[in-house]
């Protein structure tokens, strides 16, 4: 059941180049999952902005945002104590039982934060999960910190090699070779094709497009699939690797 | 005291003459566990053409002040799904007017559909859609012209002994003359207006937001031209019109309805607020309360 709720600005600090950690707080927040995102209405802007969920758990919700609009520009300077009207879940999210016992979760720029969420989601299951993070340059670093708190291993790769390895989150694994029975990834959509080829292993993607609704019933994000014309924001954003054309 | 909301459009009543606009609103289905649908007058039905249909390629929104840009292109899953699935399983959980709207490529193809939906128990209206923007050799094309309007017209009236109602274009020099023809037709009610063709490019990257370059224009920022064509056609027309175009409250229903206006389309605001419908109805009584109104019927257009 989606539903909307006001939600309050706790804190909203730049945390990367143009990359903000918006955390809000309400009693009322439904149950969130990896992957799934939600729809922000901001004040003088005709649509919602969908963003991934980075962590939701006890009313509290952790959105990381890059201000690549109009939209998100106004998102950026909003003061704590804000209230947002929140729609929220949307989308499928990653199937965290298709993980058989250990993961490799790869994330690209701001992909990197459904990656946190499902890393813990991983985690309370008692899977093993790798963690490899890519990026342009060091001052995009965003969410190392929190993958650090979790105690589990993580690389980087930085394409111009300020951080971590030189190059393409797959040179990383490459080089790290993790052992996974499953990928899931988030990011740019070049990185995810890159990496469904790089390996024979099952994988999920979560895939973007502009949306209308967000919650399936304006048809406004459809993208091909193996199995016929699907919503990214309904049936995704979420895909199986195997069901994806690129 | 109790305010009545109640409309009669074409002999079938309404509870309340609110109306999610076509492809706003999906079957119905979609948002059946997040709101209680009954609360809503009617429902106008995704679009549907003959056989399914994929539609146009994405990016197919693009946002402007006020509104939006979509080109969907009436992706659906076709006709024998609507009749067979759709309008059954809303039945089902819904128990107000269901609205069927139908697409065609060619006359042939939307009188086949209309046949279709006519046999249908579960759908108490048609309304033909002859103003799609998206989609070509169709859609539109029938809705610009008098002559072709009629053409349609009375070839699906042949097919149908339902309400039937044409979806109009604003995409015109002439409103009226089209709305007029269709009355002539056989047509038992009006629906206007669909969006308006409308275009966004992104400057950064010298292409158009939208992959099919133009799309459909709706939202806030059209209410005042669709409320001028209402007026016109309601007031050229003998029968009823379903206002639509940039409905966002109770008090632009309020609006559309002294307009002349039986019952009002609420489209794109939908995709803002999906809730927007039965907070519209919600918020009726009170506005009426404001405005003196006892009955929503004594308001239909009493602007001359």
């Amino acid at each position: 059941m989606i539903r909307k709720d006001l939600y309050t600005i706790v804190s909203n600090v730049q945390e990367a180049v143009d990359t903000f950690r918006m955390v809000l707080e309400c009693p009322e927040m439904p149950e969130l999952h990896a992957g799934q995102f939600v729809d922000i209405m901001i004040d003088g802007k005709y649509l919602r902005r969908p963003i991934s969920v980075c962590h939701a758990a006890d009313g509290k919700l952790t959105l990381m945002y890059k201000v690549v609009g109009e939209g998100t520009a106004i998102m950026s300077g909003m003061a704590p104590g804000t209230r947002l009207d929140i729609m929220a879940p949307l989308g499928n999210g990653f199937d965290v039982s298709a993980c058989a016992g250990s993961a490799l979760l790869v994330g690209g720029g701001l992909g990197a934060a459904p990656m946190y969420f499902l890393a813990k989601e991983l985690l309370a299951r008692g899977k093993k999960v790798n963690v490899i993070l890519g990026f342009n340059r060091a001052s995009e670093l965003v969410l190392v910190d929190d993958f650090r708190g979790l105690g589990i291993e993580h690389m980087i790769a930085t394409m111009d090699g300020s951080v971590g390895t030189k190059g393409f989150v797959t040179d990383a694994i490459a080089q790290n070779k993790p052992e996974y029975d499953i990928f899931y990834t988030c990011g740019p959509l070049p990185m995810m094709k890159a990496l469904c080829g790089f390996t024979d292993i099952h994988g999920q993607c979560s895939l973007e497009e502009r949306m209308g609704c967000g919650a399936g019933f304006c048809y406004g994000c459809a993208c091909h699939t193996k199995s016929g014309g699907k919503r990214v924001c309904k049936d995704g954003p979420v895909f199986d690797k195997e069901e994806i054309i690129w | 005291m109790v305010k009545d909301l109640s409309v009669n459009l074409c002999g079938i009543d309404m509870v309340n003459p609110v109306v999610p606009a076509s492809g706003t609103f999906g079957f119905g289905l979609e948002l059946a566990d997040s709101m209680d649908l009954n609360k809503i007058g009617g429902i106008s039905l995704k679009g549907t053409t003959r056989e399914a249909r994929y539609g146009n390629e994405s990016p197919r929104i693009a946002e402007c002040p006020s509104g939006m840009i979509n080109s969907v292109g009436l992706q659906n899953p076709g006709i024998d799904i609507l009749v067979e699935e759709k309008a059954p399983s809303l039945r089902r959980i819904y128990d107000n007017c269901i609205i069927a709207n139908i697409s065609g490529f060619s006359i042939e193809e939307y009188a086949y559909n209309v046949a279709k939906a006519d046999k249908c128990a579960e759908i108490d209206i048609i309304e033909v859609n002859i103003s799609c923007p998206n989609v070509h050799n169709g859609g539109m094309a029938f809705g610009t012209s008098a002559e072709s309007a009629a053409q349609v017209t009375a070839a699906v009236r042949k097919e149908t002994t339902k309400p039937l109602f044409i979806k109009l274009s604003p995409n015109v020099t002439d409103i009226v003359s089209i709305a007029k023809a269709c009355e002539a037709a056989g047509a038992d009610g009006i629906t206007l207006v669909n969006t308006f063709l409308g275009m966004r490019i992104d400057i950064k990257k010298r292409k158009p937001v939208i992959a099919n370059k133009m799309g459909g224009f709706s939202g806030h920022a059209i209410f005042p031209i669709a409320l001028r064509m209402v007026y016109q056609v309601s007031h050229a027309c003998k029968i009823p019109v379903m206002g639509c175009g940039g409905v966002s409250s109770a008090e632009d229903v309020i609006e559309m309805m002294m307009a002349g206006a039986t019952a009002v389309q609420v489209g794109a605001e939908n995709l803002r607020n999906p809730w927007a419908c039965p907070e519209i109805v919600d918020a009726l009584p009170g506005v009426m309360e404001k405005l003196g109104i006892d009955s929503l019927k004594d308001i239909i257009g009493i602007i001359e």
